[in-house]
């Protein structure tokens, strides 16, 4: 199978290039990309990327596989056709190769304080939550923050130093709907302004990459409702 | 919380409510005025200067070309502050985005109620 790569180092290429390698994969393999990126880098050390879990819980293979963001690790070859094309994730700065600088990434994901804010004295034990209001964090805690759905988000490409972007949102909105909380006003003032949450246009892209099919589409929606509930 | 001087509202929910309650008004207008021009068998001048001459298609047109100039301006920021990224060219083009609207409004106004 053949493989065009996105190769860049800063230190001694003055522009990226893409290289191309070829890889033996057995008929009926069920080889995952990243095992095939690790096998390339058996033989050209020099290839860079990152990766930890292979499972698809750890987040840190995120790449552009044929045009569309994903994890290596949890993409089969034998989706890939002849030639799988790889690049860095789109938009954000690329440190080597395959390895991009995720500070503006994080930087938005901090801005909507990712962790639970409770003024109220602490109980002996545990605050405690009734299983239907757990279940309103079920597909927004899953998100592994790979970044997949951020980067191939228009709207992040344009502003990533302004919008949240979808991966901040989901989390946004995670904390805005957890029943323990006490900070939801102060929350939702911190993201009424023309870029944070409303930059986002509704195009989806975020959903159909997502490798932990969440939808950060549709917390964005309801983050808009409770804006909208709370501004009227 | 991002601060912007030159949108239209001081919230993005304000701008983003604004977007689309223009967008449903102008298209009810739109429709009215079709329902208009396919309901009149022969439509000429004087047709059309009587119709507009009923106050209520006029304060519905003014309401209209407010909103629409409103809707614009929305609409257009977005655009700059997503692709204009030199701040000169930026700044330039939301000036005249400004003065165009608030041009669209005035003038807009003047030529219904002169009707
Ligand atoms: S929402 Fe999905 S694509 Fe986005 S960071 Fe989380 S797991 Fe990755
Ligand atoms: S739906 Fe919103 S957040 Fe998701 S990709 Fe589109 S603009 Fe970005
Ligand atoms: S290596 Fe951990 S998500 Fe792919």
């Amino acid at each position: 199978m053949k493989f065009s790569i996105y190769r860049y180092n800063p230190e001694t290429d003055s522009r990226p290039s893409m290289q191309e390698y070829e890889l033996d994969i057995p008929a009926g393999s069920d080889m995952m990309l990243l095992e095939a990126l690790m096998l390339l880098k058996d033989k050209d050390p020099t290839l860079t990327f990152r990766r930890a879990c292979r499972e698809g819980i750890c987040g840190s293979d995120g790449m552009n596989i044929n045009g569309k963001n994903g994890l290596a690790c949890v993409t089969p070859v034998s989706e890939l056709g002849k030639k799988a094309v790889i690049r860095p994730l789109p938009g954000l700065p690329v440190v080597r190769d395959l390895v991009v600088d995720m500070t503006q990434f994080y930087r938005q994901y901090e801005k909507v304080k990712p962790y639970l804010q409770n003024r109220n004295e602490p109980p002996a034990r545990e605050r405690l939550q009734s299983p239907e209001e757990r279940a309103k964090l079920d597909g927004l805690y899953e998100c592994i923050l790979c970044a997949c759905c951020s980067t191939s988000c228009p709207s992040f490409w344009w502003n990533p130093d302004k919008f949240v972007g979808p991966a901040g949102l989901l989390q946004a909105y995670r904390f805005l709907a957890d029943s323990r909380d006490t900070e939801t006003e102060q929350r939702l003032s911190d993201l009424d302004d023309a870029y944070s949450v409303f930059r986002c246009r509704g195009i989806m892209n975020c959903v159909s990459v997502c490798p932990k099919g969440l939808n950060p589409t549709k917390a964005i929606g309801h983050i808009r409702s409770m804006l909208l509930a709370k501004g009227v | 919380m991002v601060t912007a001087v030159t949108s239209l509202g001081r919230s993005g929910l304000h701008d983003w409510f604004i977007q689309r309650l223009s967008a449903v008004v102008m298209a009810v207008f739109a429709i009215y005025i079709g329902w208009f021009v396919a309901t009149t068998p022969d439509l000429q001048y004087p047709q059309w200067v009587a119709f507009f001459q009923q106050w209520l298609v006029k304060a519905f047109a003014v309401v209209t070309v407010i909103l629409m100039s409103l809707h614009i301006w929305v609409g257009m920021w977005i655009v700059s502050t997503d692709y204009l990224k030199p701040t000169g060219i930026r700044m330039v083009f939301q000036g005249a985005l400004i003065l165009y609207c608030l041009v669209i409004i005035v003038w807009g106004i003047q030529i219904l109620w002169s009707v």
